[in-house]
């Protein structure tokens, strides 16, 4: 047994990383990262689910916007097609609508794949209204489904990737938002002293701290396993801990984290919106409960 | 002890339901951080005063009825309970109003309240400043004296609905030598003054809900002074103790958002695994409203306002943040795009504003239950 991210794992992270703080989504293609599942026969990598969650732990962080949860973890699950290519190349953009626990179609105006997952059977969808989401980077679309054009390879793996590339970017929206809570309390003073002095705020950010931690080795566990079980409990383990990480970060960093112009809110609210995406932590808990 | 009301304030409460119920907007206004949605929102504030319902509690000469605490506290149940818009000039009524009782001039009552009563002039709060936020004592916009009046410097800062108010109020500190609360004086300025610059602030849902506000030798004669000059902060404490105590938040609100919630709760077949939060929401709210009439009662007999309204503050902001998260998360992925995660937003801002609940918590702890003194 080895429990941990390898060097390559480690590197990768780092380079994703890099590529973001730099130039933002455009390199992620050179990086791998949208051909990360996508099988070798199509010039993809093949990689592993845990190779997905270390890339959208990063997408989290960097709170980058798009349907990547759809195009590169959840695509590559549904079809066994020439269309992954695209996919691979970075030029194909998939929007995936699975009730009723993704019943909005996101970016659906820019996808060129377009399904509705209705059971084992794969559908098209027509985009409708515009809605307007909690998360102002969230673009999200009803879908009216269409005609059947075929069976999905694999509808529930599809599904247990997409919460599982899902919960990976909700650690990395936590992750930032304690990096930079943490920063920010080192600096802001009030009463003469830096708010990081006070316990009130320590006890607040040590809290997060331990929810993160632990809800980290589920993550990782259910990427190697890709077990119902395993998954939900990471959903469920990593979403109140980036929600803590959200709620305290927003505490901390008082009213100037109530402003559109910090890059803080765009965290919080992605959070919310994926709390309740690919399964909500109801839907997770009683998986939990039901497998044991 | 009884709960019971006597005919008059039932009589008073059933006026004012049947008002509401026939004199609301036909469809719900836009925000009221828009300026489309300030313009009807203050439209709706002359409606109400014309009914005289703006400002129940004031004084008819000033365009109220008089109305005590408690018929105060019913008139609020009522207006959420119907769903009324929110009040797009709370900041004045509710906490330049009560300070203006308390410390304002004959002339300063006369000049302002009855425009304030019918929103024909909104007020916002100039309290925070860039490095004054928490420790608002650590303020340094000034005031110099000229002839007649004021130069006021600086820059304030989250002054909510800054950007379409027409008039502000805030500490400036008149005495250059002075340090944290001594030297400092209480004004009023006009926003559309000379030297006044408004820059409103995108809030979370991408409105204009707050604003700075830069002021470059603002002149402000005397008699927009409140209180006397070098006594800013012991009249600011009065304010501050209204929008923490009482009036900023009364438990109609949450009375009406528990009872939201749990009609979203049996729209959706009375989930088992809501049941508990649901639950837990309406009994907070129940309790919330019981302990205002406890207040409401001291205050009649001629008690104080004290740091119990620390107590209460924390009790509602937390109330209002459980609440709106339990209909998110019982809506699940539809929250998404709801209304409540508008409501939801919104509710993260109590724990901040008004004393955020950190300095609540101290001060309850150090001032209701005596523990020592911390560095601060
Ligand atoms: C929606 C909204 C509307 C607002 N409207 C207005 C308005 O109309 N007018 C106005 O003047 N202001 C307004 N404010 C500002 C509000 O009053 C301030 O945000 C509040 O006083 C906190 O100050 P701050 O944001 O600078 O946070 P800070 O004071 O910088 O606090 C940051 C963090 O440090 C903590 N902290 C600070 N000091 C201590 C301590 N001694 N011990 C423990 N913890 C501490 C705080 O609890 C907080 O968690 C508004 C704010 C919001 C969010």
């Amino acid at each position: 047994m080895r429990f941990t991210l390898s060097q390559e794992q480690l590197d990768f992270a780092a380079s994703i990383d890099a590529c973001l703080t730099d130039t933002g989504p455009k390199g992620l293609a050179e990086l791998g990262v949208p051909a990360l599942l996508v099988p070798e026969r199509f010039d993809g990598l093949g990689a592993e689910p845990i190779d997905l969650v270390v890339a959208f732990d990063q997408l989290g962080y960097h709170a980058v916007p798009g349907p990547w949860v759809d195009t590169v973890a959840v695509l590559p699950a549904l079809l066994d097609d020439e269309i992954l290519a695209g996919v691979a190349a970075g030029e194909t953009l998939a929007s995936i609508v699975y009730r009723p626990h993704v019943p909005y179609a996101l970016d659906a105006d820019n996808a060129e794949a377009k399904l509705f997952v209705d059971g084992d059977d794969l559908r098209t969808f027509t985009a409708g209204r515009l809605l307007s989401s909690v998360d102002k980077a969230r673009r999200l679309f009803e879908a009216e489904p269409g005609e059947v054009i075929g069976k999905a390879a694999d509808a529930a793996r599809a599904f247990e990737l997409g919460a599982l590339a899902t919960t990976a970017q909700l650690l990395g929206l936590g992750r930032w938002l304690l990096d930079n809570s943490v920063a920010y309390a080192k600096q802001r003073k009030q009463y003469g002293r830096e708010i990081g002095q006070y316990q009130a705020i320590k006890h607040l950010l040590a809290d997060v701290v331990t929810r993160l931690e632990l809800a980290k080795p589920l993550l990782y566990a259910a990427a190697l396993s890709l077990r119902p079980r395993d998954v939900s409990a990471a959903k469920v383990a990593v979403a109140d801990a980036a929600y803590s990480a959200a709620r305290t970060g927003l505490q901390v960093h008082g009213a100037i984290g109530y402003t559109a112009e910090h890059p803080l809110g765009a965290r919080l609210t992605k959070a919310r919106a994926l709390i309740t995406a690919w399964g909500t932590q109801g839907f997770h808990r009683t998986r939990v409960l039901e497998s044991l | 002890m009884d709960l019971d009301l006597d005919a008059a304030t039932i009589a008073f409460r059933d006026e004012a339901r049947d008002w509401l119920r026939s004199n609301l907007p036909d469809r719900r206004l836009a925000s009221f951080d828009t300026a489309e949605g300030f313009a009807e929102h203050r439209e709706w504030e002359a409606r109400l005063a014309d009914a005289r319902w703006s400002v129940v509690s004031w004084p008819s000469e000033f365009g109220g009825r008089d109305a005590s605490l408690l018929e105060w506290v019913l008139f609020e149940e009522e207006y959420y309970a119907a769903g009324a818009p929110l009040r797009v000039n709370q900041n004045g009524i509710f906490m330049l109003a009560p300070t203006l009782f308390s410390h304002g001039t004959e002339e300063q009552q006369r000049r302002i309240l009855p425009k304030m009563a019918r929103s024909e002039e909104v007020w916002a709060q100039a309290w925070s400043e860039p490095e004054a936020g928490s420790d608002i004592a650590a303020l340094r916009s000034t005031a110099t004296r000229t002839e007649g009046g004021w130069l006021l410097n600086g820059q304030k800062t989250w002054s909510s609905r800054a950007a379409f108010a027409d008039h502000a109020f805030g500490l400036f500190r008149s005495d250059p030598a002075s340090t944290r609360h001594k030297g400092l004086t209480y004004f009023m300025a006009d926003l559309r003054a000379d030297g006044v610059t408004v820059r409103p602030i995108p809030q979370l849902d991408g409105e204009p809900g707050f604003a700075e506000i830069f002021f470059d030798d603002v002149f402000v004669s005397d008699v927009d002074v409140i209180g006397a000059v070098g006594e800013g902060w012991k009249v600011a404490m009065t304010t501050a103790n209204n929008e923490r105590g009482l009036s900023l938040r009364s438990p109609g609100r949450f009375l009406a958002a528990a009872d939201r919630l749990v009609d979203e709760w049996s729209r959706h077949g009375r989930p088992r695994e809501f049941a508990d939060r649901v639950a837990d929401a309406w009994i907070g709210a129940r309790a919330y409203q019981l302990y205002t009439f406890g207040t409401v009662t001291r205050l009649a007999e001629g008690g104080q306002l004290g740091p119990e309204s620390s107590v209460n503050k924390l009790f509602w902001s937390h109330l209002d943040v459980a609440l709106h998260e339990t209909a998110l998360d019982l809506l699940g992925p539809e929250s998404e795009v709801d209304d409540w995660s508008g409501g939801w937003l919104f509710s993260l801002a109590g724990p901040i504003y008004g004393g955020t609940d950190q300095i609540q918590r101290t001060t309850v702890a150090e001032r209701l239950l005596g523990l020592p003194r911390g560095d601060r």
